[in-house]
């Protein structure tokens, strides 16, 4: 079954759609869509540094992803503006994995996959990655989640409850990283913020709680990856940027729906 | 002698501050600040705006750091906190019901129950951004009492509330510390409402400038000097005016006037 490359791209869809899911409920609660752009694109630098040392990419995205995430982790304890700050960051990091790319000696690499994402050549591995990633995710979430949604809502209160916010913060960034390495491969560096505000701001309005804004994020990630991939085969269209206008084909259905249902 | 009980009135106490300095950006909010808070007293901070209140609360509950001194609280405190006010993001939907079981999860009887004490019964299914800013703070102190607090800390929780609101708001903890048995720390301005229904006062402008009952306090130079007698309806104030029915200083300034 798995010898079949769609089979494998549905799964890659599916267990991106997991991971960012879940995790960009909180991406969105905590407005965080700059962290994800930043982490994003330093992943392209990830991919450069990768090629030029000739280690795995994963790795190489993993570890640049890692350090963007701790760098801003450190910068938002200073409580400085810090969006400039981040649109510095990831545009610098950005354009920095672009030029380092060229020099590469030897090898003319086409940066498109990790751009845009690849998901039709997705091989086994690649899909052991994607769903340990998020399954990590998941798991993290699931352990730490009472903590990170006081921590969401109110900083105060997780300090009266002895819970400390910045552990929350790090967690957050760090999953981050982690959601970034697994959907590179999916839609690419540039579209992965969308993969994680897209199917939560979709099911913002369905849901009475977090836990079901939760779910039902998934499953609009879920739908967005199959319909996606579905109507980049008969359309003959890229298919990572197919998911992402799937999701916002059901964003705006969904907030239409909800305008005129009330 | 002096040494033990020393020793043993920190052990006893619930929060100690010992000559707290804090600074933000340069700026000196607080310096050399001793507070303690005992068992089931109710002590109320009071200062004008900017005077360091929230700030020190925050210390309190360890939000924040002090440069200098040092905050001990008993091992094991649990702390009910509702801060001035919670603004949740319009992304995030969360009922009352699911709001309450943050962090630990509670029985649904023991949700109702405290729901029924802070005085909002029947709102477990509404989604919080539908309550009123009354109701809100209800919830905040629901949440709070729900943890079965040794403390009870509130940062200027009546703030949006109308008059009649915010006093029935403090009659509504005073129930609870009745029913509870735990302490109450709480910041100010309205200083008519929470003068009658403190054990102590505590008078903050960067330093405590004085301290001690609401009698006391109210007669203090300190005090008067912060907030003059043009707080009409003050009730300490009042009760002091027809306590001693000496007061020729005409010239105090309104609190506002000390921001």
């Amino acid at each position: 079954m798995l010898d079949d490359f769609l089979v494998r791209a549905a799964l890659a869809g599916v267990g991106t759609a997991v991971g960012a899911g879940l995790l960009g409920c909180f991406v969105v609660w905590r407005r965080m869509a700059y962290f994800g752009d930043a982490t994003a694109h330093a992943a392209v630098l990830g991919v450069a540094l990768a090629l030029g040392f000739g280690t795995s990419i994963t790795l190489g995205v993993v570890i640049v992803a890692l350090a963007m995430a701790v760098l801003i982790h450190g910068l938002t304890g200073q409580g400085a503006a810090i969006d400039t700050m981040l649109g510095v960051l990831s545009h610098g990091a950005l354009a920095l994995g672009l030029v380092a790319v060229t020099m590469i000696p030897g090898q003319r690499v086409d940066l498109d996959a990790y751009l845009f994402g690849d998901v039709l050549s997705v091989s086994r591995g690649d899909l052991l990655i994607i769903w340990g990633g998020s399954a990590v995710v998941a798991a993290v979430l699931w352990w730490q989640w009472s903590a990170m949604l006081t921590t969401t809502l109110s900083p105060d209160l997780a300090y009266a409850a002895g819970i400390n916010p910045r552990h929350a913060q790090l967690i957050l960034t760090l999953l981050l990283a982690g959601v970034v390495a697994v959907a590179i491969k999916v839609v690419g560096a540039l579209l992965i913020t969308a993969l994680l505000i897209i199917p939560a701001a979709t099911a913002r309005g369905f849901a009475q709680t977090p836990e079901r804004m939760a779910l039902l994020s998934v499953g609009v990630g879920v739908f967005a990856a199959l319909g996606g991939l579905r109507f980049a085969l008969v359309f003959d269209t890229p298919v990572g940027p197919s998911m992402i206008c799937m999701a916002a084909a059901l964003f705006g259905i969904g907030t239409i729906g909800g305008k005129l249902r009330r | 002698m002096p040494r033990l009980s020393g020793t043993r009135r920190r052990f006893m106490n619930l929060i100690n501050a010992e000559k707290i300095d804090f600074a933000h950006g340069g700026q000196r909010v607080l310096h050399g600040v001793d507070l303690t808070l005992d068992p089931a007293e109710i002590v109320t901070i009071v200062g004008p705006n900017g005077s360091g209140k929230s700030t020190l609360l925050r210390l309190l509950i360890g939000a924040l750091k002090p440069q200098k001194g040092r905050v001990t609280r008993k091992p094991g405190l649990r702390i009910g906190y509702v801060p001035q006010k919670l603004h949740i993001d319009p992304t995030l939907p969360i009922t009352v019901a699911r709001f309450l079981n943050l962090p630990h999860r509670v029985s649904r009887q023991d949700a109702q129950e405290a729901l029924e004490t802070a005085g909002v019964p029947g709102v477990s299914d509404r989604q919080m951004s539908q309550l009123s800013g009354g109701q809100f703070q209800r919830v905040l102190l629901a949440r709070a009492i729900l943890g079965k607090p040794d403390v009870l800390m509130l940062d200027e929780a009546t703030q949006g509330l109308d008059q009649p609101g915010s006093a029935s708001f403090y009659r509504q903890i005073e129930s609870v510390r009745r029913d509870l048995g735990c302490a109450v720390l709480m910041v100010s301005h309205e200083l008519h409402v929470v003068m009658s229904a403190s054990d102590r006062v505590v008078c903050l402008n960067g330093h405590v400038c004085c301290e001690g009952t609401p009698e006391v306090v109210s007669v203090a130079p300190a005090y008067r000097e912060l907030f003059g007698t043009g707080t009409g309806g003050a009730l300490a104030l009042y009760r002091h005016e027809h306590d001693h029915g000496h007061d020729h200083d005409h010239h105090h300034h309104h609190h506002e006037a000390a921001e």
